[in-house]
């Protein structure tokens, strides 16, 4: 069996712009913020870049398709960048290509960038978009809130709660998120909001209110990444962050048609989760994990992702939550930095988004934010619908080689 | 089969309807809401303003409700027959409001029902008697045949029409075996008479002075079709016991019925209040109406007006009694929920352009080809059956779905537009484009097996919850209004009234 990515690729660098309705700014901008900013902390320069993954979810009112973008927006030195895509997974996905490349020994020093400009399309939401020629002709026209808010639903009939308690606790998410959004500078939504505001906002897809629904955003965030050993010759010292896993898993259609699945949880974090937490060497992750960063694309997939990533035994993720065991002082703090619901959620920039968090937190640099001592992390995002979807889990930590 | 039946020749063998059926759609129109929008501009609606008119939905047109009625006269054929399903060798669509002009929409209606491809199918259309014409040319053949006259004809708003049209489907199957009702004979006139005309590029009819219409047209044209008819037969018309006229209202049929010697008594409720007239069905819907009301061994005499006069009479069998006993259409009728939201009708009916946002720009381009590849899953909601775990499932793909299984190219095909069905998970959601928002929709389970996310439709919001029973309708999935294109898909309604779920 392969040995695993464990402390075989170290992050030298990283940056993030400001989220947010960034009306000033083009995907050009934004990439070269967040890319300046990770030059900057990974005290290199541009020439010493060996290879780039470019993460661009929707290419159709942005940038287009290729990585020609990413190449001519940061003058790079003709050296090889890979466009990828995979929806909501498209920023860990440009990690993950970066780290393989460093870890197979072909580059030495590989970037990651994600980007996404979401507020060009002339309305709220995500842009609509075509599902293929197929699923076209059949597939219900679904937006991203209606496809998360089946998870309610499918909860409430198969834990036997009501609905009205299962909101409360998706309230107390969202509440959550709003007061961690508060102390992050670079986050879109910064303002707190009590319970009874997020009970009663306007409906978007039932049972999703406004504030079950994360922010639409446009920014980039990037990762320098490199060896160990090219690390100590570019003299970083202290505590290195580490990649100690990353897994994905895809839906291969079993959800979509087969009774296997009752429709209350993702198939595919159970079992990133468990091949991400293996190849970490994490036994324990209630215990082991210092802090999460989930995919809260809507307050219920981050419900239902705490028992998807067994911090809550099944059916006990509304208790967990209303008993404050993910809020920033709990026992397992989640989306410290406001998550996809307040940070925003740019979905090419997003996984990298959170691992930034997990490597400002690893090195004490998080501020107003910062946890207390954290050695261990872990990012997770859900792209594309509780039925047909690809999950990545991804473990980082002092590196430990 | 008798030797000597075997060898009676074909043109003597008895024709007649083997089964009938309808569909009207759930929504109902108050006309009493057309008067009081339009009152002001046409005072006359009020006195019109009794009932209501059935009206199809946003997602509903004739070629959905034909196949609705069709679905509703086949199942009912296949539950009282006692040897397999009925083998239909001809689909006659009968409309003046098809969705396509040049596509056969008889074909869209085949393959939606999953009938046998090897089937002679057309459309007929040019007048309101398209539909007892085609009930007339089945009924003149002995292969078994199936006839669907539907309707959706746009009315101008304030117009009299508005307030008399209605819109609904009628299918029958024709054959000589197992007979509701046996053909006697038929006879028709062609007589030029311009009652009101629709040309090829209108939305809307231009309906000539009714009192006109009337003395030249009902009184006149119809009494002499019928009198043709009876003539042939050499029938006294006092054993006619029912008369079914579609086209003039209810005075203006007793009016025929005594200028032709009929008994007033026999003359059939026009269905005015329930639905309205609706045109080219109209007179295989009150047909349908009748028959359930009818006693075996009577005499039906159905009369469809446009451009002269299709007189058709029937005799019914003992097999009449199986409609009395369940009333179909009159339970349809009874179930319809009523609407006084003038505005969404005018938007259903593309008679006011809302502003749907953005989002409503999308470009809805179907891939012809691909959808060629994948018709029978789009068209027929044809799954598949793997032959080696025996797992139902949808869309059908080359590899079984099963986590257990995954056989390679191992599937049958499976039907699933007539299993019986329930929510799984639902949302209705205020954010997606929907021409009756919210837009509904989630994952339904399939008894015996088999998930698929589907739209939901003719729900009210708060009506869905998990477990709610559904049954699946074929339904206009989206238009493509830059390039004329509609293109369908099934969706997951309430169960419809009738019939009692036999799966």
């Amino acid at each position: 069996m392969a040995s695993g990515i464990k402390d075989k690729v170290v992050i030298i660098g990283m940056g993030c712009t400001q989220f947010g309705e960034r009306w000033e700014a083009s995907a050009d901008d934004l990439m070269v913020e967040a890319f300046a900013e990770g030059l900057d902390d990974a005290g290199i320069n541009r020439d010493q870049i060996e290879a780039a993954w470019f993460g661009l979810s929707v290419d159709e009112q942005n940038l287009g398709k290729s990585a020609l973008s990413l190449s001519e927006a940061l003058r790079l030195p003709n050296i090889p960048a890979t466009r990828v895509e995979n929806m909501c997974a498209t920023g860990t996905e440009a990690l993950r290509g970066a780290v393989y490349a460093v870890a197979a020994g072909a580059a030495d020093v590989a970037l990651a960038l994600g980007v996404e400009k979401l507020k060009d399309t002339g309305y709220g939401g995500l842009p609509e978009r075509n599902k293929g020629t197929f699923d076209d002709l059949w597939f219900p026209s679904a937006t991203a809130p209606g496809s998360f808010a089946q998870f309610a639903s499918a909860y409430v009939a198969r834990h036997g709660i009501s609905m009205e308690e299962l909101k409360q606790a998706m309230a107390h998410v969202s509440w959550k998120s709003h007061e961690n959004g508060a102390l992050n500078k670079k986050a879109h939504l910064r303002s707190r909001v009590d319970i009874d505001k997020i009970l009663k906002a306007p409906m978007i897809s039932y049972p999703l209110g406004l504030f079950d629904c994360c922010g639409v955003s446009d920014g980039a965030a990037c990762a320098i990444v490199t060896t160990p050993e090219k690390a100590a010759e570019l003299g970083k010292t202290g505590k290195l962050v580490s990649v100690k896993s990353m897994q994905l898993a895809l839906s291969n259609g079993s959800e979509l048609s087969h009774d296997s699945w009752d429709g209350s949880y993702a198939l595919t974090t159970r079992i990133a989760a468990e091949r991400a937490y293996r190849e970490a060497g994490v036994t324990n992750s209630e215990k082991d994990l210092d802090l999460i960063e989930v995919h809260d694309c809507f307050s219920i997939t981050e419900l239902v992702t705490m028992e998807d990533l067994g911090l809550s035994a099944p059916g006990h993720a509304p208790q967990d939550v209303l008993a404050g065991k993910f809020d920033r002082d709990g026992q397992v703090p989640c989306n410290v930095d406001g998550g996809l619901k307040c940070f925003g959620h740019p979905i090419g920039a997003t996984g990298l988004r959170m691992a930034y968090e997990i490597y400002q937190q690893l090195q004490g640099r998080a501020g107003e934010r910062q946890l207390d001592n954290p050695s261990l992390g872990l990012t997770h995002n859900l792209g594309g619908f509780p039925n047909k979807n690809i999950c990545s889990v991804s473990l980082f930590g002092h590196y430990s080689g | 089969m008798s030797e000597t039946e075997s060898v009676r020749p074909q043109t003597h063998r008895e024709t007649g309807i083997v089964s009938i059926g309808s569909y009207v759609p759930r929504t109902r129109l108050k006309r009493s809401a057309i008067a009081t929008a339009n009152g002001w501009a046409n005072p006359g609606l009020k006195a019109r303003a009794k009932g209501t008119r059935a009206i199809c939905s946003h997602d509903e047109d004739s070629l959905t409700m034909a196949v609705a009625a069709a679905r509703q006269a086949l199942a009912s054929v296949n539950i009282t027959r006692d040897a397999g399903p009925v083998d239909i060798q001809q689909l006659i669509l009968a409309s003046t409001t098809l969705p396509f002009s040049d596509r056969q929409n008889a074909t869209i209606v085949g393959e939606a029902l999953g009938l046998n491809e090897n089937l002679h199918s057309y459309d007929i259309s040019g007048s309101l008697r398209c539909g007892s014409s085609a009930l007339m040319n089945a009924l003149r053949q002995t292969d078994s045949s199936l006839v669907v006259a539907a309707d959706k004809r746009q009315t101008q708003p304030a117009s009299i029409d508005e307030m008399t049209i209605g819109d609904a489907a009628t299918a029958v199957v024709t054959g000589s075996d197992n007979l509701l009702a046996k053909f006697v004979a038929a006879s028709s006139v062609s007589i030029d008479l311009v009652d009101h005309y629709r040309d090829a590029h209108s939305n809307f009819d231009y309906t000539l002075e009714e009192r006109w219409v009337r003395d030249e047209g009902y009184l006149k044209i119809i009494p002499t079709a019928i009198r043709k008819l009876l003539q042939q037969q050499q029938m006294n018309p006092i054993h006619i016991d029912r008369l079914i006229v579609a086209g003039p209202n209810a005075r203006t049929c007793a009016s025929i019925a005594q200028a032709c010697e009929i008994p007033e008594e026999a003359v059939q409720d026009n269905l005015n209040l329930e639905c309205g007239d609706t045109g080219s069905a109209h007179a295989l819907l009150m047909l349908a109406h009748a028959l359930e009301q009818a006693q075996p061994g009577e005499k039906l005499l159905v009369v469809s007006f446009g451009q002269g006069c299709d007189a058709i009479l029937l005799e019914t069998t003992d097999k009449v009694m199986q409609l009395s006993q369940s009333s179909p259409l009159q339970t349809m009728l009874d179930s319809g929920i009523e609407e006084d939201n003038y505005q969404r009708y005018l938007s259903f009916n593309k008679l006011v352009e809302l502003d749907w946002g953005m989002r409503s720009e999308r470009d809805n381009r179907t891939a012809l080809s691909a959808f060629y590849r994948h018709r029978k899953t789009v068209t027929s909601f044809i799954g598949g059956r793997c032959t080696h775990c025996d797992t139902p499932q949808f869309p059908r793909k080359p590899m079984c779905a099963n986590p257990e299984c995954r056989a390679s190219n191992a599937q049958k095909p499976e039907h699933f537009k007539d299993k019986a069905a329930s929510v799984k998970s639902f949302t209705e959601d205020w954010l997606a484009l929907s021409y009756n928002p919210p837009l509904m929709y989630g994952n339904v389970h399939f008894e015996g097996g088999g998930i698929v996310m589907m739209e939901f439709a003719d729900f009210q919001p708060g009506e869905l919850n998990v477990g709610t029973p559904l049954s699946m309708q074929f339904r206009i999935k989206d238009e493509d209004s830059k390039r004329g294109f509609k293109r369908y898909f099934w969706k997951a309604t309430p169960l419809l009234p009738y019939p009692p779920h036999t799966h």
